[in-house]
């Protein structure tokens, strides 16, 4: 006689082995995607040798960075070197446990899902600075520096931009979320939220045009400058599944989550209507990536200053603004 | 309250950095990232080029003038072999003048693409950077058909070129020309007007006339502090003098306007190709020469406008057949002094913008 609560556990087990085995092939397939995209904006190819189209030059990188020397400086301080990278992973990976692909098809369901997403991927800004001060190289300490001012500062716009969706739908549960999107998107609601929250998600996971920690031709690679192996992979990981992460809370909140026009509105076999719903969700999510990709293949860099200007003297007065005139709005109609 | 004094951080830039273009090494002292004081390190591609010219004879060491800028090998090759022309007093055939022109204006395309192209990479836009090389590889076609080389062309002769110019290249050549321009559209709509390359590039790193001249900024770097000078047109070699083009000249000398020289200055270089090749006379492209090469006794200084700036030889004969001495002005080791003057007061980040605009090979600057 099995009691039922240790079903529910294996059955929770399941679910989080399903979700960060996808997460996780889907991290290093958006290498693969990424490269490719960029590959074909700039009139070239991207990887094409290893397996048919170079589909297999993930997996090929993930190996040679397994085996590869791992090297700790002689100056580093070991300690923190070594769970900097962990640190920096960890949280990128936890976030997933909340986010729902459908109704029916999450790890958890918590009532304060955006807040518990918000204060996780904070988290994740402490393996920067910290591996940018424990390598001991002055590029590392440098790139350190930028990200912890760059990422607290574009939390708070992040946070400002989605108290507008928040409003409307007069929750933090991120199933709620979706479902209060069930006639109009938010996005249609929300425009200057929308761009103001893709902006500064792409601040939050250091991509170009904001990509000043790691920018490479003025610090080398910042804070990973003297990581290598599987140390530098957990990084390069980590930065994937935050742009996912991005991507996928910008799903939620703006686009409706996994809801598919029309057709979730028919009666179709739960089994497939399940499917479709994850499909859609993932669709949307490789929208945004695509996004990111795209933006990294257009824009220079910006310059230290010029970031911080740009998002306390932009959006930062924008934000506000819109959640005035969003709570005018909804005092006067609702 | 007491103020907190903080060390000056000395960050060591180069000689490994993805953004020195080569060995080049900046040591920068820094409070935060704002720069006290940025001091150029150079001599890590010394290879004694001038020392090795008193060794060898005059024929002998042209191949040792491409390696000054491999980018842009055939203006190096051009300003040699002028300099002796000058020496010796040799005649050079119209058609030799117009194929060292063409060669030379096509090495100034190649030369700007990379400038271009490298520079927009080190601010970030790494399109514009895959852009360039495409065009470029259309250049160094161009070389290939002509020389046979597709960097280290060392085409030009002491009184001529090495081969006359094949229907092949021509035909190619004259395709170029008409693609270029369309193409370059593809560059200035990823930056020209990009508020984020406006931003990096505009009042940033300015020099004025007057600093630029006192320091012997040259090249595209000083016209784009708004000095109308270019030896093209002060003392025209080759078939300069029968070409129409204008100077681009800039206003305030910031990293934008020494970008838009060199935008300009590609498209003034297309034209001189395209009149080139339309004007192309018949006949010798060699003059008659001895086989040894034995300049009278005395000296020389002949410069040439290379991409970079004023390229120039100065040799002293003691009418052997080596020269007694040779020396070598190279416009990048002048403008790399203009660095410091530059990026005061600066951010780490603007350093390897101001880098990047004025465009150094330290291949001419160690020599």
């Amino acid at each position: 006689m099995i009691q039922p609560f240790i079903i529910e556990i294996i059955f929770v087990l399941i679910k989080i082995v399903a979700v960060l085995g996808v997460v996780l092939l889907i991290v290093a397939y958006m290498t693969y995607m990424e490269r490719k995209v960029i590959g074909h904006m700039q009139v070239r190819y991207g990887p094409m040798r290893v397996g048919p189209h170079g589909l297999l030059q993930p997996i090929a990188d993930g190996l040679k960075l397994f085996v590869k020397e791992d090297i700790i400086p002689a100056e580093a301080d070991k300690g923190v070197f070594l769970l900097a990278p962990i640190i920096c992973l960890v949280p990128a990976l936890i976030i997933y446990a909340v986010i729902p692909f459908d109704n029916f098809f999450f790890i958890t369901d918590i009532n304060i899902g955006v807040l518990y997403v918000l204060s996780i991927s904070s988290l994740g800004i402490y393996g920067i600075v910290l591996a940018g001060w424990a390598s001991n190289s002055k590029y590392s300490l440098l790139g350190g520096f930028r990200s912890a001012a760059q990422m607290v500062s574009y939390e708070i716009f992040l946070g400002f931009a989605i108290i507008g969706p928040l409003m409307l739908a007069g929750s933090l549960n991120l199933i709620e979320i979706v479902k209060a999107q069930e006639n109009v998107w938010f996005i249609f609601y929300q425009p200057l939220a929308f761009v103001i929250a893709l902006i500064a998600g792409t601040a939050e996971t250091n991509r170009v045009p904001f990509d000043l920690p790691e920018a490479e031709t003025e610090l080398v690679a910042g804070f990973h400058t003297e990581y290598s192996g599987m140390k530098f992979a957990y990084f390069f990981l980590a930065e994937y599944a935050n742009m996912l992460i991005v991507s996928a809370m910008l799903t939620v909140l703006f686009l409706g989550g996994w809801r598919i026009p029309i057709i979730s509105d028919l009666a179709l076999p739960l089994v497939l209507k399940t499917l479709l719903h994850i499909s859609a969700f993932i669709f949307k999510m490789l929208v945004f990536m695509f996004i990111l990709m795209w933006m990294r293949a257009t824009f220079p860099r910006f310059r230290y200053d010029q970031l911080m200007w740009v998002g306390w003297k932009v959006m930062f007065p924008l934000t506000l603004i819109n959640i005035g005139v969003t709570g005018l709005v909804y005092y006067f109609i609702a | 309250m007491p103020v907190v004094e903080t060390e000056k951080l000395i960050l060591n830039m180069g000689p490994q950095h993805p953004a020195t273009h080569g060995v080049l090494r900046v040591i920068l002292d820094l409070r935060g990232e704002t720069i006290l004081n940025a001091e150029p390190m150079i001599g890590y591609l010394h290879r004694g080029i001038e020392k090795i010219a008193e060794s060898r004879t005059y024929t002998q060491f042209l191949p040792y003038t491409d390696r000054l800028d491999y980018v842009a090998a055939p203006a190096w090759n051009l300003a040699y072999c002028e300099a002796i022309e000058k020496l010796m007093g040799i005649e050079v055939p119209e058609r030799a003048k117009y194929i060292r022109t063409i060669i030379a204006e096509i090495a100034r395309i190649s030369s700007h693409l990379i400038a271009i192209g490298t520079h927009a990479l080190d601010i970030g836009a790494m399109t514009v950077f895959i852009y360039c090389f495409r065009e470029r590889e259309l250049t160094l076609d161009l070389f290939e058909h002509a020389t046979g080389s597709r960097m280290l062309t060392n085409f030009c002769r002491i009184g001529g070129v090495m081969a006359d110019l094949s229907d092949q290249f021509l035909k190619i050549a004259r395709e170029f020309v008409e693609i270029f321009p369309t193409r370059m559209k593809d560059y200035e709509d990823l930056l020209t007007q990009n508020r984020i390359w406006l931003k990096r590039t505009k009042n940033i790193a300015v020099i004025s006339a007057e600093e630029g001249l006192n320091l012997s900024l040259n090249g595209p770097n000083i016209r784009g502090s708004g000095v109308k000078w270019d030896v093209r047109k002060a003392e025209p070699y080759a078939a300069y003098d029968k070409m129409e083009f204008d100077i681009p000249i800039g206003q305030n000398g910031d990293i934008y306007d020494r970008y838009l020289v060199r935008l300009e200055e590609m498209r003034q270089s297309n034209r001189i190709v395209k009149q080139a090749l339309n004007q192309l006379p018949d006949g010798e492209i060699k003059a008659k020469v001895p086989r040894v090469i034995r300049p009278p006794k005395g000296e020389v200084y002949f410069r040439v406008e290379a991409p970079k700036g004023e390229a120039g030889f100065y040799i002293e004969s003691d009418g052997s057949d080596k020269p007694y001495r040779l020396k070598i002005r190279t416009p990048s080791f002048a403008n790399l002094e203009s660095i410091p003057t530059m990026v005061d007061g600066h951010l780490v980040a603007d350093v390897v913008a101001a880098i990047g605009s004025i465009d150094i090979v330290l291949g001419e600057i160690d020599r």
